[in-house]
């Protein structure tokens, strides 16, 4: 006879709701008619965003490794970070919801006559939120699945409204459907790529499961080929996803040609998602084997780092130039996986959510700044935009000095907790290849920001549209949260510190 | 509420008060700028007043939980050296606000920003020497460099976007090695039993002497950039140059001397036995600075220039005198700190009259001010004789002992450095020479003469030099304990004349 498994709905909860909107918006694509679409949709996703929000903070004490039998472990890492995800998947939607930014039909092909006419129509691509809801889910599930196949299935649930979502910008349509062709191609490789891994670890140890693989590595000593192939190809997988250097390359291209809001949203959500699971999988199932991988993952944080830094410098396009930066970024991250600590488990949480709030905030503004062909985001086109819009100009330099790591800003606190752990676990070069990079990255940043504010002006095609009120919501928060966590950051520090753990 | 935080968030208020005024009435602006700093002045000196002398403790200190989870508290107080730098920077914020009643005019924005700018900045000049956890200082001496640089960066002339770039990314790439010594303090800290930012208690442990030279070259080089020592100096013309006339007073009179402070404050307590090994290196650093900077300057044809590059002499004296570790030297180079901003802001200021009158910054350009505009011509005689040091005037007793101090242990360095007093000489009388004397020619023949604002702002400058040339008794009592201290912590003591049998 069989026996239904026990899951504990509870817990469960806050994904299940996300994934019950994302299928209310489907319907409401069916039936609702066109003109109540949009609004429907928006109230409806960031409804189901509060209220997941709301059972997440009030399960936040419980945990349970065994929440869906031995597939997700919901703890304190994961409550971190799928309220971290909750909160940018809310960010993000008010800034997802200026449709102004979507194709109107993307079945239309580009410059086309049916095109024009859906444009004519006043037409919108409303699934955007029920894709956005499901990429939520999915990423609300990476960081808390325990075996493989959990894993794999919230990777490719997360991952496959993302591609289509890249392909939806309203102009330049052909870089964005190109870029959803390459992320989407290079993504299914890097899925295989993870399957492959999690195949030759399954070979290894018999079991699907992070707590069986650390209990095989643990009985064999760890230094087997299969395990270490299997880690070598679960790694790229991964490194892919959190874009890691050499796996970076679709990383520009995406962030270029994806729409903007979504470019923010996928920045800031996946990375937390992607580095989830990277964490739990490293922490928790890996450990064991830690002197196998912790070379391989240092080189990479390292040349992650440099090589964001060094080729930020030379992008001339805003949105290339943030997408090197997040990969600076990645490289920071992952030098807290390296330091395999308490101290860096807490910095790297705080980290993801202080980047991608600024994330978030940054892209938004990067919407703002337009011609009458659209979006401009040639960094030179920007010259002189402090003297225009003063007040968009002051807060995207506030995110870009939080990218940079400047003291009072939520960044720099960001870096010197991560920074201090690596130090604490002995990996003294990291530090060394963090601040060395760091001092690179400083050079593009304040670049953009004397642009803005000590150049003139040369063209006066280029102006800040009034963002909407969804918009400049958004905007504030992110802009308040930045400089709040620069100034009083216990304030989410304390609660990462508190959710530092993993279940097992 | 210690009356040191108090003194921080003055002019903080300040500045949220201007930024709440109309910005179309820049007479109010200014008036109300110029009212706070001078309230801060006056509770400084009232702060002055009941300072223990005797006291080498730290003194009105407070502590407050900031950053809990790191230990990171918000931690200030003062000693004899933060006093007077402390004073001095309050004394100098005002009068840079009556002396450059206009500077803020022909910005990139409104007057109302230039002052927000300045009094922030004031807030951290006073926080960056108040605070005694090494977080909060890296945090204030970082954050502190966005204010000047929007200062030179808006309110400058000539190349000053790019001045303040490079003034920005220089400063930055020290500032990120010493993050990363703060951070290995932290961790041995941590290591051995109590992780803390507080300077006492890092000043108490125990540190290998491999440790000690990576950490003390952290903190070292972003002091020497600040400071700036050779070879980490090229910033400093560049910016003086575009900033404006205030702005330069305040870079190099007050932040600059954030260098030469940590060096005293956390290099020599934190890692004595490093502080011994790489004495003879900074030595020798400091020597070439005061001659390269020195022979630099005779060569400058602008005025802005060759205040910069004397600047760079003069740090290398105060260097000497940090690093040759004798109460003397040690006491010589606190006190030079203080006289060098009063003697900097006495050239930049009225160098800045004369800029501004003649519309050229080139020396050539001048010639027989002093018979056009007497008051501005003597003014700027004065500020040159005490960059040159001349008896009588508060930097002549600072060089001097800053010399008798290092010469007891370093003689070569000290005669060498007593050339560079001869080259001094040079660069100040030839550019006097050339700027006042002389004939008049046409162009220069229209130069009207110090107005009573001007006068205001450049007397109290004069007669601080002046009054502590003669009687420095009051700064040197309240500097010697601090410089006894550092010498307990650093573990030296003075030499002992060799008596002759």
């Amino acid at each position: 006879m069989l026996t239904a498994p026990k899951l504990d709905y509870a817990l469960l909860a806050p994904i299940l709701i996300i994934l019950g909107a994302a299928l209310i918006g489907v319907l409401i694509e069916a039936f609702v008619k066109q003109a109540w679409r949009a609004r429907l949709q928006l109230v409806i996703a960031l409804g189901a965003i509060v209220i997941s929000f709301e059972q997440l903070f009030r399960v936040r004490n419980q945990g349970s490794s065994i929440a869906a039998v031995t597939s997700v472990a919901i703890d304190g890492v994961g409550i971190f970070l799928q309220g971290a995800i909750l909160i940018f998947a809310f960010l993000g939607i008010l800034v997802i919801a200026d449709q102004d930014n979507f194709a109107p039909q993307a079945s239309a092909l580009p410059g086309s006559v049916e095109e024009a006419a859906a444009i004519q129509a006043g037409k919108q691509q409303t699934e955007v939120f029920p894709l956005t809801l499901f990429a939520v889910a999915g990423m609300m599930l990476f960081p808390v699945a325990t075996d493989f196949i959990t894993l794999f299935v919230a990777l490719e649930v997360l991952s496959l409204p993302l591609y289509l979502m890249a392909g939806l910008s309203r102009r330049r349509r052909l870089l964005s459907q190109e870029a959803a062709l390459k992320y989407f191609l290079l993504g299914a490789y890097s899925s295989a790529f993870f399957l492959f891994g999690a195949a030759l670890l399954y070979g290894y140890s018999g079991t699907l499961s992070l707590n069986g693989l650390t209990d095989a590595i643990r009985g064999s000593g760890g230094n087997d080929v299969f395990l270490l192939l299997g880690i070598v190809f679960l790694s790229v997988g991964l490194l892919f996803k959190v874009g890691a250097v050499p796996f970076h390359s679709w990383t520009p291209d995406v962030y270029q040609g994806a729409p903007t809001p979504i470019t923010g949203f996928m920045a800031a959500a996946t990375k937390a998602a992607a580095f989830g699971a990277t964490l739990r999988i490293f922490y928790l199932g890996l450990d064991a084997a830690q002197t196998s991988w912790k070379p391989f993952i240092a080189v990479i944080a390292v040349i992650t780092m440099l090589v964001g830094s060094i080729a930020a410098i030379s992008q001339r396009d805003m949105k290339r130039m943030l997408a090197f930066s997040s990969i600076a970024h990645a490289g920071f991250i992952l030098t807290a996986i390296v330091s395999l600590n308490k101290s860096a488990l807490s910095a790297s949480l705080f980290y993801l959510f202080a980047y991608g709030v600024a994330t978030i905030g940054a892209f938004a503004i990067v919407t703002l700044v337009r011609d009458s062909a659209g979006e401009v985001s040639d960094v030179n086109r920007w010259i002189g935009l402090g003297k225009k819009s003063p007040l968009v100009a002051s807060v995207f330099s506030l995110f870009l000095l939080s990218f940079a790591g400047i003291p009072l800003t939520s960044g720099f606190v960001g870096k010197f907790s991560i920074f201090s752990a690596a130090y604490e676990s002995g990996n003294i070069y990291l530090v060394v290849a963090g601040v060395l990079s760091s001092a690179i990255a400083v050079f593009f940043y304040l670049r953009v920001i004397l642009m803005l504010f000590f150049a003139d002006a040369t063209n006066d095609s280029v102006s800040v549209v009034i963002p909407s009120v969804l918009t400049r919501i958004s905007i504030s928060i992110s802009a308040l949260l930045t400089v709040v966590l620069g100034i009083a950051p216990s304030l989410v520090f304390n609660i990462a510190q508190n959710f530092a753990y993993f279940l097992r | 509420m210690s009356i040191l935080t108090s003194l921080q968030l003055l002019p903080l208020f300040g500045a949220l008060v201007i930024g709440a005024l109309p910005a179309s009435n820049a007479k109010l602006v200014k008036q109300v700028a110029l009212g706070f700093s001078l309230l801060v002045t006056l509770a400084s000196v009232v702060m002055a007043l009941s300072f223990d002398r005797d006291n080498s403790a730290l003194q009105f200190t407070e502590v407050r939980t900031w950053i809990s989870a790191f230990n990171i508290n918000y931690a200030v107080g003062i000693d004899g050296m933060a006093l007077v730098l402390i004073l001095m920077t309050t004394i100098l914020v005002p009068i840079v606000f009556l002396a450059g009643w206009n500077e803020s005019e022909n910005g990139r924005w409104n007057v109302k920003v230039f002052y927000i700018l300045l009094l922030i900045l004031e807030t951290m000049m006073i926080g960056v020497f108040a605070a005694t956890d090494v977080f909060l200082f890296y945090v204030i001496f970082e954050a502190m460099l966005l204010p000047v640089y929007f200062l030179i960066g808006g309110y400058g002339s000539g190349e000053r976007a790019a001045a303040a770039m490079k003034f920005l990314l220089y400063s930055l790439f020290g500032g990120l090695l010493m993050l990363a010594a703060v951070i290995g303090l932290y961790i041995i800290s941590t290591n051995q039993g109590g992780a803390t930012f507080d300077i006492t208690r890092l000043s108490e442990l125990t540190i290998d002497s491999a440790t000690q030279n990576w950490l003390f070259l952290g903190f070292f080089i972003a002091f020497a950039i600040k400071a700036p020592l050779w070879p980490f100096h090229t910033w400093l013309p560049t910016a003086a140059k575009s900033a404006t006339a205030g702005t330069s007073t305040l870079l190099l009179g007050v932040l600059d001397k954030v260098g030469t402070y940590g060096m005293i404050r956390f290099c020599m307590s934190f890692f004595p036995d490093a502080t011994r090994t790489f004495t003879p290196a900074i030595i020798t650093l400091a020597v070439i600075s005061i001659l390269y900077g020195a022979f630099l300057a005779i060569g400058q044809k602008d005025i802005n220039s060759l205040i910069a590059f004397t600047s760079i002499s003069h740090f290398g004296f105060i260097t000497l005198g940090i690093f040759a570790l004798t109460s003397q030297s040690l006491t010589g180079a606190i006190f030079y700190m203080v006289n060098h901003g009063f003697s900097t802001a006495a050239l930049f200021l009225t160098a800045g009259w004369m800029i501004k009158r003649r519309g050229s910054s080139q020396i050539a350009d001048f010639g027989g001010l002093q018979r056009v505009a007497p008051v501005l011509a003597w003014s700027f005689f004065l500020a040159g004789m005490s960059a040159l040091a001349l008896p009588g005037l508060s930097s002549f007793v600072s060089e001097f002992l800053v010399l008798l101090g290092s010469y007891a242990k370093y003689p070569v360095a000290a005669i060498l450095g007593t050339l560079g007093i001869i080259l001094a000489a040079l660069y100040v009388l030839l550019a006097v020479q050339r700027a006042i004397h002389g004939e008049t020619p046409a162009s220069s023949a229209g130069i009207s003469d110090l107005n009573l604002r001007e006068k205001i702002a450049i007397a109290p400058v004069i007669a601080v030099l002046v009054f502590l040339g003669f009687y420095p008794k009051p700064a040197l009592e309240v500097i010697n304990p601090t410089t006894q201290t550092i010498m307990i912590n650093a573990g030296v003591s003075d030499p002992v004349a060799k008596v002759a049998k």
